[in-house]
């Protein structure tokens, strides 16, 4: 989006200083790698069933099975690799809607300002999730006949996650655009800007060129908080069936079949722990990534 | 006072309006229909449900005469769970929400701002920062991880509490733990941002030079105004307490509203949404009066007819 430096000079090292974020950018360059470079190197398959059904953690498969057999390790990996392409991708989507909404509003001001406010506030009221399922809902059909249409229909099953995606980020950019909103009132007022008008430049260029890159910092300190949003939102619709579809896995799924399987009798544990830290670890990393970026900029 | 209030009546049904139109027309406009079910019903047979439940005609006549069937206060008849109203539904389990959803926010927000308020005072030791990453920690465990990690910790383990239901207290107390978690984190890292900056107020000095003991300075002169912040959080929050929580109430097998939210869109019941959404927003805009008339107390220098 933005052409310039993202941050502002200074901003990374600062950063750096703080043992928590340094910290949490490890585990999560971790996560990530894991995530893409482990699957290719233990060639398991998660959709492979057999007939060791919830056994516990051993040699052969290190997080157990699942009901169906399943190695839980390679699940929780594919779950990994859809959670964060869920959480990376909507998050980006809420990124260009609500930095888009918050720039006009604030920098047009007056009668269009009002408009996409009350907007907000009328988004905020409902609640969200209905959004997410009903634009489904509306979305799947034709977005699954597109799909169809496209190679011979290899991407079919991946139009509920396609749906989910964009459906959460147009939800997820309230906060942003509120928060650009604000930030572009109080910049347009600087004298830099009226310098900038008085020059005759386009407000096309003012946007892009004075406004953007002054608001890139707190853009990516709400992108970073955005992720684990999305994430968590994307994981609490899989819980409840309504995301991610079987035999696709996302944290959520992995986590509802753990809840599912725990009865007084027979408790698989590890159904539910792995999944449950693999989630954990990472929200954990991105939410102190955010509040390190939050802090490091108000220095 | 009273044109401050005129104000908010004309925004609360400007703001129902919008809602309730947006979910009708959606659930309206989804495929499916409110009456599929395994069997193929006779067109005959649909067509009267359709007209029994006032679904036929124009999707424009649909939504003016629902509309017109609110504002004289009928929410009509659940379109799934057959002849009996919305109204009644709404009766049976909201009582259950509302009481999980007022003790978890009696929880989130005692704890939540004992802990925020005290990482604040101890500001820079490692009480502060302990306290601080168990609140990340909270935020970063959802609930629907929490809530089978509990059971099977406290239930199936430990044997100390019922695994769910809703027939003593003791099942009270896993589900209000669950659901208060994220909040207790939330309101905690915000009371202690609130507070960090308050504490540098100049009018504290005024206080302690008054010879206010540090007990009073704190928790009365310090804290009153660090809670502005959080007072506006908690609005929105008890609202969504107590319309309940799908998770939470799926988990531990509650009767509660909140699996409404998601049943009624599954079952494309739209009067059943329209209420629950329609008891959410009331809630919603009732809330954050409340917290309107708590800045004027908290701040005396608010005035709201400003």
């Amino acid at each position: 989006m933005a052409t310039h430096a993202p941050l502002r000079p200074g901003l990374l090292p600062r950063l750096l200083t703080r043992p928590t974020a340094s910290l949490s950018l490890l585990l999560l360059g971790g996560v990530v790698l894991v995530t893409l470079l482990l699957p290719a190197w233990l060639h398991s398959n998660p959709h492979l069933t057999s007939s060791q059904t919830f056994c516990p953690p051993d040699a052969a498969h290190p997080f157990g099975t699942d009901l169906n057999g399943r190695d839980l390790l390679a699940r929780t990996l594919e779950g990994a690799r859809i959670s964060l392409l869920v959480g990376g991708t909507g998050a980006l989507v809420s990124l260009v809607i609500g930095t888009s909404v918050g720039l006009i509003s604030g920098y047009v001001g007056g009668r269009t300002d009002a408009l996409l406010m009350r907007l907000v506030d009328v988004l905020y009221a409902v609640p969200r999730l209905i959004l997410i399922i009903l634009a489904g809902f509306l979305a799947d059909p034709w977005l699954q006949k597109m799909l169809a249409a496209l190679q011979g229909g290899r991407w079919v099953s991946y139009s509920k996650v396609a749906i989910l995606v964009v459906a959460l980020g147009c939800i997820e950019w309230l906060t942003m655009a509120r928060i650009v909103r604000g930030q572009v009132l109080s910049l347009k007022t600087l004298p830099f800007v009226q310098a900038a008008r008085a020059l005759g430049q386009s407000h096309i260029r003012i946007i892009l060129r004075h406004l953007l890159p002054n608001l890139s910092g707190i853009i990516v300190v709400y992108l970073t908080l955005t992720v684990p949003a999305v994430i968590l939102d994307e994981s609490f619709l899989s819980f409840l069936g309504l995301g991610v579809q079987a035999p696709q896995a996302s944290w959520g799924t992995l986590l509802s079949d753990g809840a599912m399987a725990l009865n007084p009798v027979h408790s698989p544990w590890w159904l539910l722990l792995f999944p449950a830290t693999a989630m954990s670890i990472t929200l954990l990393s991105l939410n102190f990534l955010g509040d390190a970026l939050r802090d490091a900029l108000a220095e | 006072m009273l044109p401050f209030l005129a104000r908010r009546l004309a925004s609360l049904c400007g703001v129902l309006l919008c809602v309730l139109t947006l979910t009708f027309l959606l659930l309206r406009l989804s495929p499916g229909s409110p009456f599929a079910r395994e069997r193929k019903l006779p067109p005959v047979i649909e067509q009267q449900l359709l007209a029994k439940y006032h679904l036929e005609g124009s999707l424009w006549t649909q939504y003016t005469e629902y509309l017109g069937d609110v504002l004289h206060g009928d929410l009509r008849l659940s379109t799934k769970y057959r002849d009996r109203s919305v109204r009644e539904l709404l009766a049976q389990s909201l009582p259950v929400s509302a009481l999980l959803g007022s003790t978890a926010f009696l929880l989130a927000s005692t704890l939540g701002i004992w802990l925020g308020s005290t990482a604040a005072i101890r500001h820079h030791t490692p009480l502060d920062t302990s306290a601080m990453l168990l609140a990340l920690a909270l935020i970063s465990v959802p609930t629907f991880v929490a809530g089978p990690l509990l059971v099977l910790i406290f239930s199936l383990s430990l044997g100390w509490l019922p695994v769910g239901g809703w027939n003593s207290p003791a099942s009270l107390l896993l589900p209000a733990i669950t659901l208060a978690g994220p909040a207790i984190a939330a309101i905690a890292r915000l009371t202690r941002t609130s507070m960090l900056e308050t504490l540098q107020a100049p009018f504290l000095r005024t206080a302690r030079a008054k010879g206010l003991s540090e007990c009073r300075v704190l928790y009365v002169h310090a804290l009153k105004t660090a809670l502005l912040p959080v007072i506006s959080y908690l609005g929105p929050l008890a609202a969504q307490l107590l319309t309940g929580s799908i998770v939470v109430e799926s988990i531990f097998n509650l009767p509660g509203t909140g699996s409404f939210f998601i049943n009624a869109i599954l079952n494309r019941d739209v009067f059943l949404l329209g209420g629950v959404v329609l008891v959410y927003c009331v809630l919603l805009v009732a809330m954050n009066l409340l917290v309107d008339l708590a800045y004027t107390w908290l701040d005396p220098r608010i005035r709201l007819d400003a």
